[in-house]
């Protein structure tokens, strides 16, 4: 194999190979004899924690509501963001300059402070000015958190996906006598939602990650404070962070080889313009003119 | 923050009364702290990381692309969390603390780092790969070796590619050092999580504590931003 790097190994090269490998091994495998030991000192490897796992008691008590209940979050923030994104990325791309500069600051601004600082505010705002029970409130809060975030990030994914249609396009519309409201419906955006469906499904595991964080902090009873209480009840902590991590690696996995399935086959398709915004920068075309959509990829 | 009129009687009259017997600019200093403290520590390993997967070793490939895969898609929640419970507790990693307090801070480091250098490492690794395959078939042709070509060609195009993106890992690193407060780290959102729940003011809290983020991650965006764009190689 050849790269930008290094050419294709000689015979000294393959030695070199050889004795890093080897040494790669055994630094693994020294971390991997650590890791064994201290867990099996602390009696973590004893089956009776493990156990519980392949009972259907631990999955449908614990597990399985809070998968849910992420699910749930997630999709709802996902579903209220979207067209609230559709409209701020819009805006953004008005003519009118008092429509794109205060569009602008809402998007600069939701996507500048932390998510987890939303959710707190719209906690308390739920406690003193609206009638929200407790019980529903953590949820409520969670998804308000996430959509105000995640709208702000999919406006400008949705910016993006329109400005990486091909001019021609807006130009042909004009020419056949479309308005810029009838262009921007019936010619852009339809184009554009399929060059942003990758980024768009890679956000959504952003977003089954950040529901965590209103777990902790809302006490919102998804997966990972169902893992709380499954541990209380079995005193298994490391067997039961190491099935909910495989929970969300699986799940978010499932959602990360969806998105580049499909921007494979957008790129493949000969029906679309060739514009596709990849799964993993959101926007390849024009990054300059976008920052922060790979910061979007690094939230929690 | 301790307001100049505190010790004037007026001083119940000041808008910004609610902010008193709290330490706002303390708790945004632990922020910038865990921020600076976890860039400095992802850079370092996921510059490591970065060297891994661009290696020919296919082994150390493997490893990188595992550890970026595994990490990236498990919530940074998690991680936080089991640094605590888990390494802290049961493998008894305590980073040479001598109180809690330390040792969350320690612990908190440990875990953005070990998560923001999976994003670190793609962001070196994507800029390596912006270098075209022929820059480095030059290079050997004029017979540069290995160091002169990884030095004089490869490398200066690679760092000028990487900037805009590490700007942006930099960014969601000082939001994401939020999610410290899940193991009661005393930085920016835990004191605002206490102050909201105990003061009457929730708007002006709020306006406060996301006008220090909009401090703390608007400027680098734009000079760092302006940066990349300079810099960049056009092709």
């Amino acid at each position: 194999m050849s790269s930008v790097l290094y050419d294709a190994p000689g015979p000294r090269a393959k030695r070199r190979n050889v004795i890093l490998s080897v040494v790669f091994v055994l630094l693994l495998a020294l971390l991997v004899w650590w890791v064994w030991q201290k867990l099996d000192d602390k009696g973590q490897l004893k089956w009776d924690l493990w156990q519980p796992f392949t009972t259907s008691e631990a999955w449908t008590t614990y597990l399985l509501p809070g998968l849910g209940n992420t699910l749930k979050a997630a999709a709802l923030a996902m579903v209220i963001a979207l067209p609230l994104g559709a409209v701020l990325g819009i805006a953004r791309m008005s003519d009118h300059r008092w429509v794109r500069i205060p569009a602008a600051w809402v998007v600069e601004f939701f996507r500048s402070i932390p998510v987890l600082l939303l959710m707190l505010f719209a906690q308390e705002f739920y406690v003193r000015s609206t009638d929200v029970g407790s019980d529903e409130r953590p949820l409520y809060a969670v998804v308000t958190g996430l959509v105000l975030y995640n709208a702000s990030v999919l406006a400008e994914v949705v910016r993006a996906g329109v400005l990486a249609l091909p001019k021609g396009q807006t130009e042909a519309a004009y020419a056949v006598g479309l308005r810029k409201g009838q262009t921007m419906a019936s010619i852009l955006l339809p184009q554009a939602v399929t060059v942003m469906l990758p980024a768009i499904v890679s956000q959504l595991v952003v977003v089954v990650k950040d529901t965590a964080l209103g777990g902790v902090m809302l006490q919102f009873t998804e997966l990972l404070t169902a893992r709380g209480t499954l541990a209380a009840n079995y005193a298994n902590v490391i067997p039961s962070f190491v099935v909910v991590a495989v929970i969300f690696i699986l799940l978010n996995l499932a959602l990360t080889t969806f998105a580049s399935w499909l921007e494979r086959r957008l790129r493949r398709s000969k029906r679309g313009t060739g514009a596709v915004l990849g799964a993993e920068d959101g926007q390849a075309p024009n990054t300059a003119e976008v920052p922060g959509a790979y910061a979007s990829g690094a939230s929690a | 923050m301790s307001s100049p009129y505190a010790t004037h009687p007026e001083a119940r009259e000041n808008v910004f009364d609610f902010l008193q017997g709290y330490d706002v600019l303390g708790a945004f200093w632990t922020t910038v702290k865990l921020t600076v403290f976890s860039a400095v520590g992802s850079l370092v390993w996921g510059t490591l990381l970065a060297a891994m997967r661009v290696s020919p070793v296919p082994l150390m490939r493997g490893f990188g692309t595992a550890y970026v895969n595994i990490v990236r898609n498990i919530p940074l929640t998690v991680i936080i969390i089991f640094t605590s419970l888990g390494l802290a507790d049961i493998f008894g990693v305590t980073l040479g603390a001598s109180d809690f307090k330390v040792q969350g801070f320690r612990l908190a480091v440990l875990g953005l780092s070990a998560y923001t250098a999976a994003f670190v490492c793609e962001a070196i690794r994507s800029g390596i790969n912006t270098v075209p395959v022929g820059q480095a078939e030059a290079a050997r042709a004029i017979g540069l070796n290995f160091s002169q070509t990884l030095r004089l060609i490869v490398l200066p195009q690679a760092f000028r590619a990487v900037i805009g993106p590490l700007a942006n890992v930099l960014i969601a690193l000082t939001k994401n050092t939020t999610v410290a407060a899940a193991i009661s780290v005393a930085e920016a959102a835990a004191l605002m999580k206490t102050m909201i729940e105990n003061e009457a003011q929730t708007l002006s809290i709020g306006a406060v504590f996301a006008f220090g983020f909009v401090v703390l991650t608007l400027p680098t965006g734009l000079l760092l931003g302006r940066l990349a764009k300079r810099l960049a190689v056009k092709r």
